[in-house]
């Protein structure tokens, strides 16, 4: 009898909130089903938590009367999700977020996809990286640390990163060629496991992204060094007692000369219409301007550059260029790219 | 279990069956030693390489198979019966229209697919009339529908009949 | 003490009727999600979320996290009924809990499982209440070869156990290790054993192996004997329920035993799959049944039950304190808790406390309610037994074909699972031992990048796996359960000697 009561209840509560809620039309073109949020990434990573945070704020906020779930497809490095969205041509009710992997894993892996293959739709922000080292290592500052690094010799200082021959590895790589190091590099599976394991001292440093990390900073536990970009962090709000997001300084003012910012964008299945694409870039809007979606780009200490239709494709050509000529550079290109 | 299955004569001895999964597994071991030596298959001076213990889980694999197959070529008691005739036409009455409901579920969907399913194998297996068969194959896919598609926004496959509704 | 007092407010927070009310609700959803293989926590949660906005965070979390102990429960349902694990947590329950159905005493099994996940779970909340920072601190201590050293335990513990001829155990395991390398190796980014097919990127997924291998081969093996379920004439009443209560004290040294096993497994985080394996394994090595393992034990259902519960739920303290989930629905809560605007990591333990404590509470709480809800769908569930056999195999095929489905949302992996039976099916008759290459398929993987990855940190040096007292006392205790067998027929022979 309970079970039957609180199943009722359950059916109950499902039911009103999966009412449609009144909202105003978006212009043509609505979508008719449910839409598949791919995410080519584990569950618990950056991407998958902002995943999982737009389709919260778009429920929350009643931005779609479709409803909207979040798919993991992240088999091959992501190449799984991709490939699904590259095959799903003319299907509106799918779209995709990126992570590097959008351009890394067809350069590593030889799996044929590319971002032309998609409809790109908006990009939501860019993640920063940053060097962080346990907190109770002597080294306050990136110049000190490299210096430790340089000392001791080839190999000896273990980098830990998410994957490999992926972001973490680039910057890496990056980081040994500006300075004259070399470090052993550790690929894990995923953000939060990198994190924890430098807090345990099995690796010497990371670049993992403010969001992956804040926690065990706030705790006491990491210290950042220096970020990879060519200018500071904005948020000025103190994270921990002494510090904010600003008085991070760039690896450029500790002699490293290093940008990297990571794609979260959307993209759509190609063959979709205009209107198709225009509703995911006025419903995407809408997501931007909620306080929920701020909090967030504070939190994890996001550059909120968001650009749309030309400049988009304008700024992918770029990286892609950009990704292709790093990795050469790093010998992680698959044989015959 | 053996007295049972001797009035059922044999379909496939037991030995030629152990023969010929040996040789599949043989196979199978030997793809995976081809593809591991292609990636590397040495210890480096940092540790193994991709292909290191593929490599070595691939010999293993065909050793073991190899020794399968002699012992079982040798085996003088493998003459008993792998499976009667009965019993694998019992097998094949199940086995091959669930293979037909799989073709099935990529042509019309999963739902209409499944419902078919069902009701074919009440009313053909089970000897069900029509009008008890047909209302427990919709109403376990109405249950099924309901289950993933409206409450928990699983997307199964779904084809022409569901577009029809407008739930495609 | 400090943590009973915070464990009392915590109960004060909890017990509210609206958060018992929810409370049930996500035991009930969770047992479901739990029943069928085509549904997860990340389904739970998914559609739940919504409606958690407008509760306060921590009865939000009551309920999901209750949907998480509802799915430990309800693995062990279809296990122990058709030998189809609804989660891979559950796969070591179907090694007694299927053969004790085949006797007609399914409501025993489905009691004993119950009943041990409850206790396991319990176990592993005590020691959450009190030893949280101290144990907080111990998950830190692993790197890459303590890993390794975990996985190589837990495959030395069962490794041994399977009858049957040693080269085809060896064939089997090593198949199993085969398919667990396929795809893309994480160490290196190099695509395994794929040969250009784009299905194979992902791998073989265990969840599909499982289905396959001992659902369907299940169902075509009963079928040569006929059109019917063994068992079906089982006693479904409240006498099996008490029976089996009355015979499970007799098992409280396994219980323990694979309480420590499932909370240092939850707690490293190994996970709950793996635990369950071990558990078994130590049960059935150092039980005095142990040969009898296999046939239908209710010890072999509570070892594998209390240890994956007890790390089920251990696994959520690494997600509070540390950040990084211990289990796939972990992840999703920790998604959950970002939403609310709370930061998994080891300030939460300090700037939330109401929450923490509430969570905590409710883990008492919510698997009383899970037990209660469980043990009344006993006769329920053991009833479907009763469905006769051309209704019930259809349905299972088609629920078999969806949890297929779901992994990845792809046909390929419902037609491999019908390859995987068939496999299953020629596997089981040929004496292929089915668990040696279920345990490589889900250990493989995890074991060699760990191992590779600290030889990575060693530069090529395998003394790391020695280089400290934990490593090197784990990799002793898996090197001394190797050999155990060997040594103790040593010793029996030495005595009948002298």
């Amino acid at each position: 009898m309970r079970i039957r009561q609180s199943i009722a209840c359950a059916i109950a509560a499902l039911a009103a909130a999966l009412a449609p809620a009144a909202h105003a039309q978006l212009g043509g073109w609505e979508p008719t089903k449910t839409v598949e949020f791919i995410v080519p990434a584990g569950t618990g990573g950056g991407a998958d938590q902002m995943a999982r945070l737009i389709d919260a704020i778009i429920k929350k906020n009643n931005l779609m009367k479709q409803p909207m779930v979040v798919v993991n497809k992240g088999g091959g490095a992501g190449a799984e999700g991709f490939l699904d969205i590259k095959n799903a041509k003319g299907d509106p009710h799918k779209i995709i977020i990126t992570l590097s992997n959008l351009f890394t894993t067809p350069l590593a892996t030889g799996v044929p996809f590319n971002w032309k293959d998609l409809t790109p739709v908006a990009m939501l922000a860019l993640d920063q990286f940053i060097l962080w080292v346990p907190a109770d290592t002597p080294y306050k500052t990136a110049k000190e640390y490299i210096d430790a690094v340089k000392a001791a010799g080839p190999g000896k200082f273990k980098m830990g990163g998410t994957g490999s021959k992926q972001e973490d590895e680039i910057i890496t790589v990056a980081l040994e060629k500006q300075t004259g190091t070399k470090f052993t590099y550790i690929p894990y599976k995923g953000g939060g496991e990198v994190a924890t394991q430098l807090v345990g001292k099995h690796v010497d440093s990371t670049v993992n992204n403010p969001i992956e990390a804040v926690s065990q900073w706030r705790a006491g536990q990491l210290r950042p060094l220096c970020v990879f970009d060519d200018q500071r962090l904005v948020y000025r709000g103190k994270v921990t007692e002494t510090m904010a997001w600003s008085d991070i300084p760039t690896c450029k003012e500790a002699g490293v000369d290093i940008d990297y910012l990571m794609l979260r964008g959307i993209f759509m299945a190609p063959g979709v219409t205009e209107a198709q694409r225009n509703y995911y870039v006025a419903l995407l809007k809408k997501v931007r301007e909620t306080p929920e979606w701020k909090d967030f780009m504070e939190k994890g200490a996001f550059n909120q550059t968001a650009l749309i239709g030309d400049d988009y494709r304008a700024w992918l050509q770029k990286e892609e260029q950009r990704h292709y000529q790093l990795m050469k550079e790093a010998g992680f290109l698959a044989p015959g790219k | 279990m053996e007295e049972h299955h001797r009035h059922d004569r044999a379909a496939v001895s037991n030995r030629t069956m152990e023969l010929v999964v040996a040789a599949i597994v043989f196979a199978f071991g030997a793809v995976v030693v081809y593809d591991s030596a292609r990636l590397g298959a040495e210890w480096a001076d940092d540790g193994p390489q991709a292909g290191y213990f593929p490599f070595y889980i691939g010999l293993l694999t065909c050793l073991a198979a190899v020794i399968v197959f002699a012992k079982a070529a040798f085996d003088a008691r493998g003459r008993k019966a792998f499976v009667g005739v009965g019993q694998l036409a019992m097998v094949l009455k199940l086995f091959v229209p669930t293979v037909v409901f799989v073709a099935l579920i990529q042509v019309v969907g999963l739902y209409f697919a499944s419902t078919l399913f069902i009701a074919f194998f009440m009313i053909w297996l089970g000897k069900y009339a029509w009008i008890k068969a047909v209302p427990v194959a919709v109403a376990v896919n109405l249950s099924l529908f309901l289950l993933f598609e409206v409450w928990f926004k699983v997307p199964l496959p779904k084809g022409p009949i569901e577009a029809a509704f407008g739930l495609h | 003490m400090e943590e009973i007092n915070s464990l009392l407010h915590g109960f004060a927070v909890a017990l509210t009727p609206f958060n018992l009310m929810l409370m049930l609700v996500g035991v009930v959803l969770g047992v479901l999600i739990g029943v069928l293989p085509g549904l997860g926590g990340a389904n739970g949660v998914a559609i739940l979320l919504p409606l958690t906005f407008t509760m306060p965070p921590t009865s939000a979390i009551i309920m999901l996290s209750c949907i998480y102990w509802g799915a430990l429960f309800g693995g062990a349902i279809t296990s122990i009924l058709f030998n189809i694990p609804g989660e891979p947590w559950s796969v070591a329950t179907t090694f007694d809990g299927y053969p004790l159905a085949q006797k007609g005493r399914a409501g025993h099994a489905l009691t004993a499982a119950f009943t041990s996940s409850f206790i396991g779970a319990l176990i592993a909340v005590v020691v959450i209440t009190f030893l949280s920072p101290v144990v907080a601190r111990f998950a830190l201590k692993f790197g890459p070869p303590e890993y390794f050293a975990v996985y190589f335990l837990t495959f030395a513990a069962f490794v041994g156990m399977s009858k049957g001829q040693a080269w085809k155990t060896i064939a089997s395991m090593m198949i199993g290790f085969a398919l667990a390398a396929v795809g893309l190796d994480s160490v290196t980014g190099q695509l395994r054993l794929t040969f250009g097919f784009t299905e194979l990127l992902q791998g073989f997924d265990f969840l599909i192996a499982v289905i396959g291998l001992f659902g369907i081969g299940e169902i075509l093996l009963t079928l040569e004997e006929g059109l019917a379920f063994k068992g079906a004439n089982a006693r479904l009443n409240v006498k099996a329920v008490m029976e089996t209560w009355r015979e499970l004290p007799r098992y409280w040294l396994t219980s323990l035993r694979s309480s420590a096993v499932g909370c240092f497994m939850g707690i490293v985080p190994g996970g709950a799959t793996p635990a369950s394996f071990m558990a078994y394994g130590v049960a059935k090595r150092f039980s005095k049944d142990g040969e009898r393992f296999g046939t239908g034990q209710v010890e072999g259902v509570v070892a594998p039950e209390t240890a994956a519960h007890a790390a089920g739920t251990s696994a959520l303290l690494p997600m509070l304190t540390l950040g990084v989930p211990g289990s796939p629905t972990a992840a999703v809560l920790l998604g959950g808790l970002l939403i609310w605007g709370l930061q998994p990591g080891p300030m939460l333990f300090v700037e939330q406390k109401d929450f923490v404590w509430g969570l905590i509470a409710s883990m008492y709480l919510g698997n009383i309610a899970g037990l209660v809800v469980v043990l009344t769908t006993v006769p329920l569930f053991a009833a479907i037994l009763r469905i006769p056999f051309s209704i019930i195999a259809p349905v299972i095929l088609v629920v078999c074909a969806i949890g297929a489905y779901t992994v990845h949302t792809s046909m390929f992996d419902v037609w491999l699972m019908l390859v995987f039976g068939v496999v299953g099916y020629v596997f089981k008759k040929l004496d292929y031992p089915l668990a040696p290459l279920v345990l490589a398929l889900v250990l493989g993987d995890r074991a060699e990048s760990s191992f590779r990855q600290a030889l990575l940190g060693s530069q090529g040096d395998l003394a790391i796996f020695f280089s400290n007292a934990l490593v090197g006392g784990i990799m002793t205790l898996g090197i001394l359960l190797l050999v155990w067998p060997l040594v103790s027929a040593g010793l029996t022979r030495l005595r009948k000697a002298a």
